[in-house]
């Protein structure tokens, strides 16, 4: 037996440093690491600009700058850093901050108005015994496309021509992330742009066929047409609403059941619906509207243009940290080329849902979660797809 | 007990959970009525599905056992068990359920903003997981080994392999209704059989439980030492020995035993009169009765220090679990997520009164078991014994396939926790397959650490696993919660002194546990020092990073604490 838990002992630490030494590798927290003094240099300015470059790919702000201004002062080797969007200090790193910091703006002025780096001297601040004093500022200005949006510079006791050329360099540097910063706001708010532009796009043929529907009940069946108005004011509620971007599965069934009952109103009795949801996949959060368009074109390409019976089914499964989500009908299906037409959303397709949805799905989950269609003339149709449970940003 | 019986009882749980994990279990809702098929699952039937998930072999067998050996301070065991609901409730219960959170990397993501701290918390769920697996492995070696005398790696293996395979195979774990149909049979298990021994007591007259004397043996008892056994001799006893007894060879004769300490050899068997004292095996406590009663003369040392660091163990580190929390995503909100940790509560204080009697009376009817130091069998030994007959079979069968569906259930459900986590953030797929492949290593790494600590009891091994929860999660999840200024360095630096500290003093004790003295209480319930280390690290060093705050906090807050419907801006996709 003792054997027996010494060898075990061992086999467990070496597979223990064996998952330590690739969990290291994999986070890139242990690399070894080779290189002349030269490389070395050049590695350590890498790493400098590294540092700095995730805090300025926020912006030109107050947080973000003083992230990065230690980096970069380490990079410049001045006495300390400064920089100013022209209107105000953002941050500063190193000695004299007391002395200097409300004049920052003063000495990125005239930066700001002619664009071009500037050495500015006869400071003579800052008796510290252990630095000389400060007694010039090299200002070079940040550079958004043609506009100048602020100044970084650097407090030295004296300049040399080395430290203007570095920190022009550096300024162009800073400035090439703070246009990458605004590059990613843009794509962003495209992005969202994007999202807002397809949501909840009502189908007109819906509206049209419901108000017929119910106008065929008015004076038939009164009661009916005013239940089946009701219905239909719900559910337009539901998809003209305006807070946020995501619903839960459970709410969007709820407009499905809306929807259905309006249909059912056309269809009558030729149109079943089975549902069969796992209770615990209710609360997950999707994208608002992205399954009651994938059942309106269960319902309209399915059965619409078949005689007889036909039935919708809802299934919702719990798959883990995921929950698979598919609408099926027994209806005409369709040729798999009108699928990808359909998906690519091109002009002059009549799926106009499906495309939406799955250009939805993917830009807010990632591509794995686009769409899968399954279908063949006279088969039916399946569509299918997956909701992690958790997604940041994603919130009913 | 029959063996017959048993062996029935467990071939017919694994039989079950294999095929229900083969084929799934679809309990279909099908339905054509939109509000029959979004009906959300009741607190009730979501408590009873944590019930089912968290009731393992620590509950079933361990609290029993250790309650028979030290008394009183162990009760601290099951009342931690069950009051860790009563935190949760108190303070994460709803917040963590309005997070949106379905593991908890995700919601150290969320909270934090960070992916690294994700890498951080799924290597912890992945290490906690291991460690309530292994107490897991060992209930299910002893059960077997109970039931049919197979060593003790036999049953461990058996439930390794059922579970790789179950979960391997699809796996039904997710399914409320079957997860909350766990916690009933479970409950009927322990709850049915308790009553017939409470009733057998009391026809035997109430044999008190707090004498002043040294457990006796009841009836005349024969004892065969199933290896060798060192134990230790309070009061002088004369039992009839076949065997060897300190080195010296007896066929049918008298071994008068000395109080001090013993040897028994392996097979020896020992012959007891009605009414002798019971000898114990050398590490667990020779107490009286009385004393057994009281708290904090049980017999373990430093019993302050130890019972302390349990209760704070278990009461913080149940919130840390991995498997409970993705429960808590059944809930349609927050109020949902309280009135079901509420119903949990009750739940479990109904299912622990099953292993205290059992503890109790295993003092009167069972206290052989305490000169073999087989502690963690009561629960399995005592129907038998105290009902006796085809009823007693039964109930023995009953307690047996009871005892099996709690390893089966909590080990698949760590299983998948371990697995979802390693398939997703170390080997970064979200491919079935991968998912199917990283089973494998889940269950392996526990089972090894249950061949290693056989020493261990089952009910002191899942405690450490409540340790290490509660010095890495509780700091992060009620800082996370409750203060704003929780820093990205701050909880990843509380995390790692929490994880670390703990992490070490637990695989001291698994590898060479246990240790006497300071060092072993230290070692074997660190959870007193640790869990305030981790909080102290995590509030200081945060106050000395404000700058790593997270940016959306406010925002963050107000999703956490807003009950739902207040029609409050939700999140948008981009931040």
């Amino acid at each position: 037996m003792g054997d027996l838990t010494g060898a075990l002992t061992l086999a467990i630490a070496a597979a223990a440093v064996a998952v330590g030494v690739f969990g290291l590798r994999r986070f890139n927290v242990w690399r070894p690491d080779l290189g002349t003094s030269a490389d070395q240099a050049s590695f350590e300015t890498l790493h400098l600009a590294s540092l700095a470059a995730p805090s300025l790919r926020g912006g030109l702000t107050q947080a973000g700058t003083s992230r990065a201004i230690k980096p970069l002062r380490t990079l410049l080797g001045s006495t300390a850093v400064a920089i100013t969007d022209g209107q105000r200090l953002l941050a500063w790193d190193g000695e004299g901050q007391d002395e200097l910091g409300e004049h920052a703006v003063a000495h990125a002025q005239s930066v700001m108005d002619s664009g071009r780096s500037q050495v500015l001297d006869g400071l003579g601040v800052g008796d510290h015994p252990a630095g000389e004093p400060i007694r010039e500022v090299v200002v070079t200005p940040l550079v958004s496309g043609t506009t100048v949006i602020g100044t970084l510079a650097a407090y030295v006791s004296s300049s040399s021509a080395g430290l203007i050329r570095a920190v022009d360099e550096v300024g162009s540097w800073v400035s090439g992330q703070l246009e990458l910063a605004e590059l990613d706001a843009t794509r962003t708010r495209v992005a969202e742009a994007e999202v807002r532009a397809l949501r909840a796009q009502i189908s007109p043929h819906f509206i049209y066929n419901s108000l017929n529907a119910i106008a065929s009940f008015v004076r038939t069946d009164p009661d009916r047409a005013r239940e089946l108005l009701l219905e239909f004011a719900d559910f337009t509620r539901y998809t003209f609403r305006r807070s946020g971007d995501f619903t839960t599965l459970a709410d969007e069934l709820r407009a499905i059941n809306g929807y259905l009952l309006l249909e059912r109103a056309r269809f009558g009795e030729r149109l079943n619906v089975t549902l069969r949801v796992a209770p615990e996949v209710l609360a997950v959060s999707m994208p608002f509207l992205c399954l009651q368009p994938l059942v309106e074109n269960a319902v309209r390409h399915g059965l619409e243009t078949k005689d007889g019976q036909g039935t919708v089914t809802i299934l919702a499964e719990d798959a883990g940290a995921h929950c698979l989500i598919s609408v099926e009908d027994d209806g005409v299906g369709m040729a798999p080329e009108r699928v990808r037409e359909a998906l690519s959303g091109e002009p002059g397709s009549d799926h106009v849902g499906l495309g939406n949805v799955d250009e939805r799905l993917r830009t807010i989950f990632g591509d794995e979660y686009g769409l899968t269609v399954a279908t063949a003339p006279g088969a039916g149709t399946k569509v299918s797809f997956n909701v992690p449970k958790f997604q940041p940003g994603v919130h009913a | 007990m029959s063996q017959g019986y048993g062996i029935a009882a467990i071939s017919i749980v694994v039989a079950l959970t294999a095929i229900i994990g083969a084929f799934g279990l679809r309990i279909s809702r099908t339905t054509s009525d939109f509000y029959v098929a979004s009906r959300t699952v009741s607190p009730l039937w979501n408590a009873s599905a944590i019930g089912g998930e968290y009731l393992s072999a620590a509950s079933f067998l361990g609290v029993a056992g250790l309650i028979l050996a030290y008394g009183a301070d162990l009760l601290w065991l099951p009342v931690g068990f069950t009051g860790g609901y009563l935190i949760m409730l108190v303070l994460v219960a709803a917040p963590l359920r309005r997070s949106g959170a379905y593991t908890l990397p995700d919601f150290t993501e969320l909270r934090l903003n960070s992916t690294r701290l994700r890498a951080l918390a799924s290597v912890l769920v992945v290490g906690i997981c291991w460690l309530y697996l292994m107490p897991q492995f060992q209930g299910a070696g002893l059960t077997l080994r109970t039931v049919t005398g197979a060593p003790l790696w036999a049953g461990e293996l058996i439930v390794a392999i059922v579970v790789v395979t179950t979960v391997a195979a699809g796996g039904m774990r997710s399914i409320t209704f079957v997860q909350a149909f766990q916690y009933w049979l479970k409950v009927t298990a322990i709850l049915l059989p308790a009553a017939f021994l409470f009733l057998s007591w009391h026809a035997d007259d109430s044999p008190s439980l707090t004498r002043d004397s040294l457990p006796r043996f009841a009836v005349a008892t024969t004892v065969t030492a199933p290896e060798d056994l060192q134990i230790r001799v309070t009061q002088p006893v004369v039992p009839r020995v076949t065997g060897v007894v300190d080195g010296l060879r007896y066929v049918g004769g008298v071994a008068p035993l000395a109080p001090g300490p013993h040897t028994v050899a392996e097979g020896t068997r020992l012959d007891f009169p009605a009414g002798a004292p019971v000898p114990v095996e050398e590490n667990l406590p020779a107490a009286t009765d009385e004393a057994w009663a009281q708290p904090l003369s049980g017999g373990r040392e430093h019993s302050l220090y130890t019972t302390y660091s349990l209760i704070i163990a278990t009461m913080l580190g149940t919130m840390g679990l991995p498997h409970i929390l993705v429960r808590f995503y059944t809930n349609p909100d927050g109020g949902a997520a309280r009135r079901t940790t509420l119903a949990v509560l009750a739940l479990l204080g109904v299912f622990y009164l099953g292993p205290t009697l059992f503890g109790a009376l295993g003092r009167i009817y069972a206290p052989d078991l305490l000169l073999t130091g087989r502690v963690d069998s009561v629960v399995l030994e005592l129907p038998s014994r105290m009902v006796g007959g085809t009823g007693g079979d039964l109930l023995s069968a009953l307690v047996t396939a009871g005892a099996f569906a709690a390893f089966l259930s909590t080990a698949a459900g760590l299983t998948m926790s371990a697995a979802a986590v390693l398939s997703q953030d170390v080997f970064r797929s979200r491919d079935v397959r991968t998912f199917q492949l990283a089973a494998v290593p889940a269950t392996l790494i526990p089972f090894l650490f249950a061949l290693i600590a056989g020493g261990i009891a089952v009910g002191d091994a899942v405690s450490l696993a409540f340790a290490v929860a509660a010095s890495t999660f509780c700091p992060l999840l009620v800082l996370g919660v409750w203060w704003r200024r929780l820093s990205t360095v701050g909880a990843a630096a509380g995390m790692v002194v929490g994880g670390a500290s703990a992490g070490a003093a637990v695989l001291a004790t698994i590898i060479g546990g246990p240790y006497q003295g300071w060092t072993g209480a230290l070692l074997a319930q660190p959870a007193a020092i640790t869990v305030p280390a981790a909080f102290l690290v995590m509030i200081g060093v945060s106050l000395l990073t404000p700058r790593h705050v997270p940016s959306n906090i406010h925002r963050i807050m107000v999703r956490l604490h807003v009950p739902e419907g207040l029609g409050q801006e939700a999140g948008d996709f981009s931040r």
